[in-house]
């Protein structure tokens, strides 16, 4: 299974993302931001960063990529799709996904490492973990206050679509402790907190994050997402 | 040659850390005018000439596709005279 990892200008941590990839027994494909299709990927990842500088707005210029037009028709058209930090802001700004990070409460960068709930098993991302099994992973950012307005967090709530909350005091201000959520038919997520730091105990404060790698593998072998 | 002006402002009931920080901030340097402070982004857009009604419509699309983001940010959009 061939999983992409896209690479924009100010991209961090897309090797990280390419050995979780590798870790888990996939396949780990380069893509640019300036290429124009996907290489025949099964998958993407948009990895963290401060792609193109975080200038404007995070996320708000990578979004406009020439491989974004080819990345969001697959993934409209269900090929899993997984935005970490920055790329969790690229898919808020390609409105893949609804609501935006905006600046933490506390206007201080993060870097810490962050327990997390489950909530959501059931997308291409997150199968194999359990219903509300806690998971510690790092968390690393300046903009990851998650917010929408009233109706999308009732809809997001009552949908089952906030795929992993914050565990205890809620570290950057998001709405309703949310670290991830994802889109209606469950194959794009957006993830706060990076699973690609945590897939062994050597290079991280866990393995806990290889799920979210492991998921997506299991979830194109029994024939994609739902 | 002309300034079309894009002013971008979170939307009101969008938390802004920064504003707060800046309203905190006057007291202590003993100015006590300000019950609350919102920060945005301001962009000043040169064109040739003066604008035609089609530039700013154009301008109008682009900052709701790229110079802010409408799910927390809402835009003006004029002519600096």
């Amino acid at each position: 299974m061939k999983i992409g990892v896209v690479t924009f200008p100010g991209t961090l941590d897309d090797r990280d993302a390419a050995r979780a990839v590798r870790f888990a027994g996939g396949e780990a494909v380069e893509l640019w931001h300036d290429d124009a299709e996907l290489k025949g990927v099964d998958a993407v990842i948009l990895p963290g960063g401060f792609s193109y500088g975080d200038y404007l707005r995070c996320g708000a210029i990578s979004r406009f990529s020439p491989i974004m037009e080819p990345l969001i028709a697959a993934a409209q058209g269900g090929m899993p799709l997984l935005g970490i930090c920055n790329g969790f802001q690229v898919l808020a700004e390609a409105h893949l996904i609804p609501g935006a990070l905006t600046r933490n409460q506390h206007l201080h960068f993060l870097c810490t490492d962050q327990p997390i709930r489950i909530e959501n098993n059931n997308t291409a991302w997150t199968k194999s973990f359990s219903k509300d099994q806690e998971i510690v992973i790092p968390l690393k950012n300046g903009e990851g206050s998650y917010q929408c307005d009233d109706e999308t967090l009732k809809m997001l709530e009552g949908e089952g679509r906030i795929i992993a909350r914050y565990v205890g005091e809620n570290p950057n201000g998001s709405r309703n402790l949310i670290a991830g959520i994802t889109n209606e038919r469950g194959n794009i997520v957006g993830l706060m907190p990076h699973p690609e730091h945590a897939i062994d105990s050597l290079t991280g404060p866990s393995a806990d994050g290889l799920g979210f790698f492991t998921s997506v593998l299991t979830s194109l072998v029994s024939g994609g997402v739902k | 040659m002309a300034i079309i002006v894009v002013d971008v402002m979170l939307k009101p009931e969008i938390l802004d850390p920064q504003g707060k920080a800046v309203a905190s901030a006057l007291p202590r340097l003993g100015f006590s005018f300000a019950t609350d402070v919102r920060q945005g982004k301001r962009f000043e857009i040169t064109v040739d000439g003066e604008p035609t009604a089609a530039q700013l419509a154009e301008v109008e699309v682009a900052a709701e596709k790229l110079l802010s983001n409408p799910v927390i940010e809402n835009f003006t959009v004029r002519v600096e005279k």
